[in-house]
């Protein structure tokens, strides 16, 4: 249980998926405008990422790992070469039955957040942390709390970077800087921040 | 036509470039740029993906049915990243090992679904492919701007050769190890899209506000 707990704390802050490993760079940049928006994706982003992660796990364990299809009599089998297009066909049909299910069963929830499903399927931070869950060799439970606190770790950085950026458009920034530029950098600052972490273990 | 050609090739490393203007595929470009060995991998690795799917899918084209497209493009796209990934490991193992997810990322990096959506649904083979190839290439260039400045002033070296010699092995450069960080790669990325608007001012964004000016002070 420690272990989960530690696991959580270091996946939320000291490895944070958007600020130290650079992932589902694009749509924080060019989500981050508006904290309400802001908030919507990060939301989404969690509870896909919190789907998909303990989801490819299971993939792996059952069908892909070396000698894992000994149940179904193959036991020499090794997939894992297969791993790529299978997590990203099971994220692809995860944010696809995600979005029905919303439509049909919380359509408020769905009206809110329904714009953002589509482009979550390409966030790279949802492939990235299911990849991560791979080369580290979570279990089951460890798969579960990774999925859950790398997105909540994502959703936050989303969410403080826009609260930044409401106010960045205020001010005065040289004209090249503009945009995209200005937005870099404060991003940069925010990981220098977030790096202050690093030396934090529970 | 050759003309045509040229452009396609050539217009993505500055005047269009996908990095700096289209805001494509900037998570690996921050990720794998803190040696330049690594930056040149992924360069290459994304030009080829880039390249290939998007004639694959050009070929493709009037065959794939609109509603399942985002589909077919995957499966080409993963298709090519796990041959990728595959000659990674058998040929390098160890730049593999300093990618490791970043090479399965690449089928979420935008530039490969950008490029295959706007640009390869509606041309012909030969054009997307070249313009695979310069997407790729502007993608690079940036990579390894960021990845030499990264490199040479983090570690005083250029590919793992010393250029600068550092304090620690007795020369006379005092490394800054702030380069070799993550947050380093936003900064070094910010000012050069500074660089790129200053030389291109067509390129700069327009305001959302404007600091009024007042007479008489």
């Amino acid at each position: 249980m420690e272990g989960l707990i530690s696991l959580a704390v270091k996946a939320v802050f000291v490895e944070n998926l958007a600020l130290s490993f650079f992932l589902g760079m694009c749509t924080f940049i060019a989500v981050s405008k508006k904290i309400s928006t802001a908030l919507g994706l990060g939301i989404s982003v969690m509870v896909v990422q919190a789907i998909t992660v303990p989801t490819n796990n299971l993939l792996l364990t059952y069908l892909l790992k070396p000698g894992a299809l000994a149940w179904a009599g193959f036991p020499d089998v090794d997939l894992t070469f297969l791993g790529l297009i299978s997590y990203i066909g099971v994220i692809a049909a995860m944010v696809q039955i995600l979005e029905m299910a919303l439509d049909k069963y919380f359509p408020p929830l769905y009206n809110a957040l329904g714009i953002f499903l589509p482009l979550i399927t390409v966030n790279c931070a949802i492939l990235g942390g299911s990849l991560f869950m791979v080369e580290r060799d979570y279990n089951f439970a460890e798969a579960a709390t990774y999925g859950v606190s790398s997105g909540f770790g994502w959703a936050l950085a989303i969410v403080a970077m826009a609260g930044v950026r409401e106010k960045l458009k205020y001010s005065d920034v040289p004209d090249g800087l503009q945009g995209l530029g200005i937005t870099f950098i404060t991003a940069g600052l925010m990981a220098m921040a977030f790096m202050s972490f690093s030396g934090v273990k529970l | 036509m050759a003309q045509k050609r040229r452009e396609l090739l050539l217009d993505p490393l500055v005047d269009n470039n996908p990095i700096t203007l289209q805001v494509l595929g900037i998570c690996s470009a921050l990720a794998v740029t803190s040696s330049l060995k690594v930056a040149f991998v992924m360069a290459l690795a994304v030009t080829f993906v880039t390249a290939f799917s998007s004639l694959f899918i050009s070929i493709l084209r009037s065959q794939i049915p609109s509603s399942i497209r985002i589909i077919v493009q995957m499966v080409i796209i993963a298709s090519l990243v796990i041959l990728v990934d595959q000659v990674l490991k058998a040929y390098a193992f160890e730049i593999s090992k300093t990618l490791s997810v970043f090479v399965g990322l690449i089928i979420t990096n935008c530039i490969v679904m950008g490029r295959a959506e706007a640009f390869a649904m509606q041309n012909p083979p030969g054009a997307a492919f070249l313009d695979g190839i310069g997407n790729g290439m502007g993608y690079g260039l940036i990579l390894m701007m960021v990845g030499v400045i990264r490199e040479l002033f983090g570690a005083g070296s250029l590919f793992g050769i010393t250029i600068l010699e550092t304090v620690n092995n007795g020369g006379w450069y005092v490394p800054n190890g702030m380069l070799l960080l993550p947050p380093s790669a936003f900064f070094v990325i910010g000012l050069l899209i500074w660089g790129f608007r200053t030389w291109k001012p067509a390129q700069v964004e327009e305001r959302e506000f404007k600091i009024q000016t007042v007479e008489g002070h």
